[in-house]
């Protein structure tokens, strides 16, 4: 037997594993879905979208004006009186239900596109935001002949035309967390994705063209923050619905006072992820990283505030950073990329700032020690140690792969600190006690609170928040309320 | 230190499948695979543990330890052979100086249902025979009673039996019924003095299972973590598939880092491992998988 017979222990990389993108289908330009068509935007113009993975251009798209907003409401109005109100529901589920369908067989190309052109990694794309929005419309396509028995002797009925206005963050999945429902409920729709993330919904514009969902049932319209104004602000809108920031969020509900306009609005967040000593620290841990890692921190009820318990906080964050170092941050169609790209330049930018802010303010900084790519727009996962509630990093919302770290000795001191915040959107708690669970759960002002786990999300259960994170729900039995007047 | 096992750190079910699920999502291809199924065949314990175990069928299975697939050059060779204590010295007059090591189980495996005195002689069997590894069974009826000082004093008298042969404390997964319980007899067999801690004997259903590897991977980080002490890993039984080994690879991997890749740190306990491997092997030098006729079964 020779020596080399025996391998001793060595660094196991993993060779690139790119998925395939031959099979997918862009076109160069897109212009806007309007009455079943696309047409040319009136105002002639074309913005570009780029992949943040690596800077390429991949596609134009069209820049929608008032001009256009107006065509696309009165398209979604007439559709409203002339076809999908009186259709009987159980049609109009038929229609959801084909779109669900269609979405799941071309899942493998929506997924790679979202991640081209978000920057998310494929794994998340391809497990969790194809699939979950399939199943958002496959959920709300079975409530659609089912209203009388959701909200019994309340005769609910459908608003009219829908302004729907989506982030970036979540592009394909938070289009159809706002048209199932409005579908479902009887309502037509006009759509518009943020500016950075079209293609998915320019996509799944092509699918509802496919279904033959009756013209104008469904408009997306694609442009920048004064096409949504546009859509706000048109008398012919009956309801406002609204993922983003908080900023844009209160911009609306100033626009729409003293309207007869309803609205949802789905808002920031800086939610407290709280982990005390009796916890099962090594799940903690794991717990920890899909808090805050997950989709690159772009997740409006991302975990960014960690709160541990003193006792424990030492071993918290000796296994966190080691957990850190096995995450891989890069391309972000490598099957084996953990941390993808930052969605652009403007907000790797904004999380720079503020990682600059937390370093002035005097906190510990800790960074893996993953290499990035060249080109494109990446943030190495970071923590902030030795946070306290008074720090900028804290208080306000970075929207990033950034966590700050605060540790509290006692239950009441964390309710406090937790609560402390403009924001109240979602919760985690980490204890192997379900009485303290119990506790926390109803004392924590947050719309959403996760027990030993966290970022789990599923069309039959409702999301939305507190104070500035928002007001009315998403998904579930609550989500269809909003789309209906009683 | 304390020793106080009823309080094992939490083990959150949920939490491990996920994690697990993770590690089966990674995709390995090219180098890291060819790399990977070398080192997963140079982890296992090649054995055969049954009543009808025979001289014969002990030396086909040491020379085929050393030689797995001839065919195929640069293959390294199993980490060990594993047999019961009466065909140590057989495994010994075929192995003989090669790196082969051999392992043998004993304290009347699998059920260890019998007296520390015969445990005691049965390793002692094991070690005068030339064994160079031990794999002992825990009493489990006294593990679920709440008897922990019990198990911990019994792998304490055969881990002081066995000299300088490494100790290999099976857990028997299978019967302890809740994760908690596996990272408690985890943590017991560590400080009593494991070198190695394994999840099943092969003979209960369901063996080794990767939640409850990591459940054990888990506990020995956490150890190292507090000691700076390394205690090896060893799943058995189930393990049949190269995909499967690879994921237990990744899992490693990722859990206790380059430090514990190597046979000296972890093994798969399996028998028909080893020729999944050579025909996957085979798939990526030949570019074709072959007929297994041309694998050997020993």
């Amino acid at each position: 037997m020779k020596t080399e017979d025996t391998i001793t222990g060595f660094d196991w990389k993993y060779d690139p594993a790119p998925e395939a993108k031959d099979h997918i289908k862009l076109k160069s330009q897109y212009d806007l879905f309007i009455n079943g068509k696309f047409v040319k935007p009136n105002s002639k113009k074309y913005f570009d979208s780029y992949s943040p993975g690596s800077e390429e251009k991949l596609a134009s798209v069209a820049q929608a004006n008032a001009k256009d907003v107006d065509t696309a409401v009165i398209a979604a109005k007439n559709a409203y009186d002339k076809v999908w109100k009186k259709m009987p529901a159980k049609e109009r589920a038929k229609y959801i239900f084909r779109i669900a369908r269609v979405i799941q067989e071309r899942a493998r190309e929506l997924a790679v596109i979202e991640s081209m052109d978000g920057g998310k990694p494929i794994r998340e794309s391809r497990d969790f935001d194809i699939p979950t929005a399939a199943n958002h419309f496959f959920y709300y396509a079975g409530w659609a002949d089912k209203l009388v028995y959701a909200f019994p002797n309340r005769k609910p009925e459908s608003l009219g035309v829908a302004a729907q206005i989506i982030p970036w963050n979540f592009p394909l999945l938070m289009a159809a967390w706002k048209i199932a429902p409005a579908l479902a409920t009887g309502n037509t729709v006009v759509l518009k994705p943020a500016e950075s993330t079209s293609l998915t919904a320019l996509k799944l514009a092509e699918i509802i063209q496919e279904c033959d969902l009756p013209p104008g049932v469904v408009n997306i319209i694609t442009g920048f923050g004064d096409t949504g104004a546009a859509m706000v602000a048109h008398p012919l809108v009956n309801k406002i619905a609204f993922t983003g920031s908080t900023d844009v969020g209160k911009i609306i509900q100033k626009a729409i006072a003293g309207t007869n306009k309803k609205a949802t609005l789905e808002l920031g967040g800086k939610a407290a992820n709280i982990v005390f000593d009796d916890a099962p620290i090594n799940q903690a841990v794991e717990g920890i990283v899909n808090g805050i890692f997950f989709n690159q921190g772009h997740v409006c009820c991302a975990g960014s505030r960690l709160f541990v318990q003193e006792n424990v906080a030492e071993e918290v964050i000796q296994k966190l950073k080691a957990r850190m170092q096995t995450l891989i941050v890069g391309d972000p169609l490598d099957k084996n990329t953990d941390i993808g790209a930052i969605n652009s330049k403007e907000q790797l930018d904004k999380i720079n700032e503020y990682l600059k802010i937390g370093v002035k303010e005097g906190l510990e900084l800790y960074q893996t020690s993953a290499a990035l790519p060249k080109k494109g727009f990446y943030c190495k996962p970071t923590l902030f140690i030795g946070a306290a509630q008074s720090n900028r990093v804290v208080q306000e919302e970075i929207f990033g792969p950034v966590l700050t770290i605060q540790t509290f000795r006692t239950i009441e001191e964390v309710i406090e600190k937790a609560n402390n915040i403009p924001y109240g959107l979602s919760a985690g708690v980490w204890t192997d006690k379900g009485s303290k669970i119990f506790n926390l759960t109803s004392k924590l002002r947050a719309g959403v609170i996760w027990a030993n786990t966290y970022n789990k999300f599923d069309p039959t259960s409702p999301f939305g928040g507190y104070k500035e994170s928002g007001f009315g729900r998403e998904g579930g039995l609550h989500g269809l309320m909003p789309y209906l007047k009683f | 230190m304390k020793f106080d096992f009823k309080h094992s750190p939490a083990i959150d079910q949920v939490g491990i499948e996920e994690r697990v699920a993770r590690f089966n999502a990674r995709s390995i291809k090219k180098e890291t695979k060819l790399s990977g199924l070398k080192l997963a065949l140079n982890m296992i314990d090649l054995t055969t543990l049954e009543g009808k175990d025979t001289e014969g069928k002990v030396k086909q299975m040491c020379f085929k330890a050393m030689h797995v697939s001839d065919d195929l050059p640069g293959l390294p060779t199993v980490a060990a052979v594993c047999v019961y204590p009466n065909h140590v010295k057989t495994a010994k007059q075929v192995l003989k100086d090669s790196k082969v090591k051999i392992a043998s189980v004993a304290t009347a495996f699998p059920s260890g249902n019998s007296t520390l005195a015969i445990k005691l002689d049965d390793t002692k069997l094991a070690i005068d025979s030339g064994a160079d590894e031990v794999d002992m069974v825990i009493s489990r009826g006294e593990f679920l009673k709440g008897n922990y000082n019990f198990v911990f004093d019994e792998i304490a008298a055969i881990k002081n039996a066995c000299g300088k042969a490494r100790l290999k404390v099976i857990l028997e997964t299978g019967e302890l019924s809740t994760l908690d319980n596996v990272r408690k007899a985890s943590d017991i067999a560590i400080l009593a003095g494991a070198d190695f801690i394994k999840t099943s004997t092969g003979k209960i259903q369901p063996a080794a299972t990767m939640p409850v590897t990591l459940v054990m991977l888990e506990a020995i980080k956490d150890h190292y973590l507090e000691t700076n002490v390394m205690i090896g890993m060893k799943p058995a039984g189930g393990i049949s598939t190269a995909k499967n080994a690879l994921q237990y690879l990744v899992m490693l991997n990722e859990t206790l880092g380059p430090k514990w890749m190597s046979n000296e740190w972890f093994r798969f306990g399996a028998s028909s491992l080893a020729n999944d491997i050579v025909l996957q092997l085979g798939k990526e030098a030949k570019g074709v998988y072959y007929s297994k006729d041309y694998i050997s079964i020993d």
